[in-house]
């Protein structure tokens, strides 16, 4: 189990107050917090080792060359990819996709084929497919949601034929929670010849997540939503798919020769690395996968399941709320999304910030799956290593103080 | 309840009353005018219909749904803009906007906001302009696009 108390006093935020209350920090969908071990280390790096990669001879070079592919060894370790070259750095999981989508099936999607993706899928996993299956004259297919928000598998070996070239899928849903079958998935994928990208940007961060054992093709993640930086993110690919595609984007460091007619492309992984890369926030990437491996995987998809499932029995004591998603902690991440009957996310969202309290409240970027609940708009709270069972208990008491509040409010 | 009590500044009594009990919410038959627009960004939405007499706003009809501070500000749009012509309403278009940039008005500008006075408390909370901000980009929207947009609505 987590040692919380300890983790906690590794986040100098947790200490600071917001309007006057101690922070209750619960939108770590959208971004966690970060512990002063990665802090330290991007200080570190601009104090001690700053120099561009791959180009110098010069000491600086050669340590933060060394820094930054040491990073991508830990973060291949992680997700257990079977060569530190299957793992390319990318601005964040939103890029992660659009690569795939412009070198990988853009050379391999014709007209009349299909992609598939599910009903429950962030905007950055809907768009690229959206554009590129328009442009390809290809079909978009989404696999629907179920009433408790489990994907419909059956309905997903219908949609997947002969004519799927890629099976685009969330792993954890960042409004339902709801968790993929994703080994399911990939051989449904596989069997029909597809190939499979998993949008992994909230199952990475939360859980114990192999690459070979899910055995999928492209998986996509960003650094922010584990403790590390913002601005880096990951895509990791099989070899041999990285090795047909074409490039994504071209300049320095992607070329191994170039004349004044032609250029021919690095090895692998740096034919996707383009310019000088985000060099401290990759080494700072490192050190966030270092504390989560320290905590272990296991150990905090335990504790936030436990959080989660506390949260969800008591977030159902307030009468006048809808929990969105599984009802059952073991089938989704830590996230809870819910309406209020009388009080609009929006003003829930404000008013519960006034006693510190971080939310998110909006679409999730998931406006198409947020509206098939017949709402405009959402409350969320989502959870992390470092929350408690009282943060929960401070979310269940703020929303009923802000019940009472309107309830009285206007009517003195 | 400390924190909660900052928040009478935001959701003053005629806030919520409005909120709670939105004015001129139905439906016009034959509007002279149309518009719908929404707020992506938290999914709000908003529907202004005007019909004209004698160049002036005879029948006002806002509806929506959203946040109490959206739906509050298109309910006061609605009451407010009851009798008024295009000139008098992009006037006001322009004093909400200067009130929520946070500048002095003049006594009788206030007069001419009337009860939207009772929005002056969004500006401490800039993420919220937008919500109250919603009906009445919408609303000069309309008007700018005037004729067009009679044009349009005539020929459904």
């Amino acid at each position: 189990m987590l040692d919380v108390q300890s983790i906690r006093q590794d986040f100098p935020i947790l200490a600071r107050k917001v309007n006057g209350n101690p922070l209750v920090y619960l939108d770590n969908a959208a971004t966690t917090q970060k512990p002063r071990q990665v802090i330290r280390t991007l200080v570190d790096f601009y104090q001690q080792h700053n120099a561009n990669v791959h180009r110098g001879v010069h000491t600086l070079s050669i340590e933060s060359t060394d820094l930054y592919e040491e990073a991508r060894a830990k973060v291949q370790r992680f997700i257990n990819a079977p060569v530190p070259e299957s793992v390319i750095w990318t601005r964040n999981t939103s890029e992660s996709i659009n690569l795939v989508a412009y070198t990988w099936a853009r050379a391999n999607l014709q007209a009349g084929d299909n992609v598939v993706t599910t009903a429950m899928e962030h905007h950055s996993n809907i768009v690229p497919w959206q554009q590129l299956t328009r442009q390809a004259c290809a079909e978009l297919r989404y696999i629907p949601v179920d009433d408790d928000g489990l994907l419909q598998m059956d309905a997903a070996a219908n949609l997947i034929d002969e004519r799927t070239r890629l099976v685009a899928a969330t792993h954890v849903s960042n409004v339902l929670g709801s968790i993929t079958p994703i080994h399911h998935l990939t051989r449904l994928a596989h069997s029909a010849g597809a190939v499979i990208m998993v949008d992994a940007a909230q199952s990475v961060p939360h859980m114990p997540v192999d690459v070979q054992a899910i055995d999928c093709d492209f998986l996509a993640f960003s650094a922010h939503k584990m403790l590390g930086p913002t601005g880096i993110g990951v895509l990791y690919a099989r070899p041999e798919l990285l090795d047909a595609m074409p490039p994504f984007m071209y300049g320095g460091d992607m070329i191994i020769e170039v004349t004044y007619e032609d250029a021919r492309w690095n090895d692998l992984p740096y034919k996707f690395e383009a310019g000088t890369p985000n060099i401290a926030d990759a080494i700072a990437t490192g050190a966030a996968v270092d504390y989560l491996s320290n905590l272990g995987m296991e150990n905090v998809q335990e504790h936030e399941r436990q959080i989660t499932e506390y949260a969800l029995r008591r977030i159902r004591e307030v009468e006048a709320v809808t929990v969105f998603g599984p009802h059952d902690a073991s089938l989704k991440g830590g996230v809870v999304s819910f309406v209020h009957g009388n009080i609009h996310p929006h003003d829930l969202g404000t008013a519960l910030d006034r006693m510190g309290i971080a939310i998110r409240t909006g679409h999730h970027c998931a406006m198409p799956l947020v509206r098939s609940y017949g709402v405009v708009a959402a409350a969320r709270a989502s959870f992390y290593i470092y929350n408690t069972k009282e943060e929960v208990d401070l979310l269940v008491d703020g929303i009923l103080e802000v019940e009472r509040y309107f309830a009285h409010a206007g009517a003195k | 309840m400390r924190a909660l009590s900052e928040l009478d500044e935001l959701y003053e009594e005629i806030i919520l009353d409005h909120y709670r009990n939105p004015r001129n919410n139905r439906e016009l038959d034959a509007p002279d005018l149309e518009i719908e627009a929404d707020n992506p960004f938290c999914g709000d939405e908003i529907k202004i219909q005007l019909k004209f007499e004698d160049d002036r706003a005879a029948g006002v009809s806002v509806a929506g749904r959203g946040c109490a501070i959206s739906q509050s500000s298109a309910s006061l749009l609605a009451e407010l803009s009851q009798g008024r012509t295009r000139e008098e309403m992009k006037n006001s278009v322009t004093l909400v906007r200067r009130m929520m940039r946070g500048e002095e008005l003049s006594d009788s500008e206030l007069d001419d906001l009337g009860d939207l006075e009772a929005l002056r408390g969004v500006r401490k909370y800039p993420v919220r302009i937008k919500c109250a901000l919603l009906s009445w980009v919408a609303l000069e929207d309309m008007l700018d696009d005037y004729p067009a947009a009679r044009q349009q609505v005539s020929e459904r």
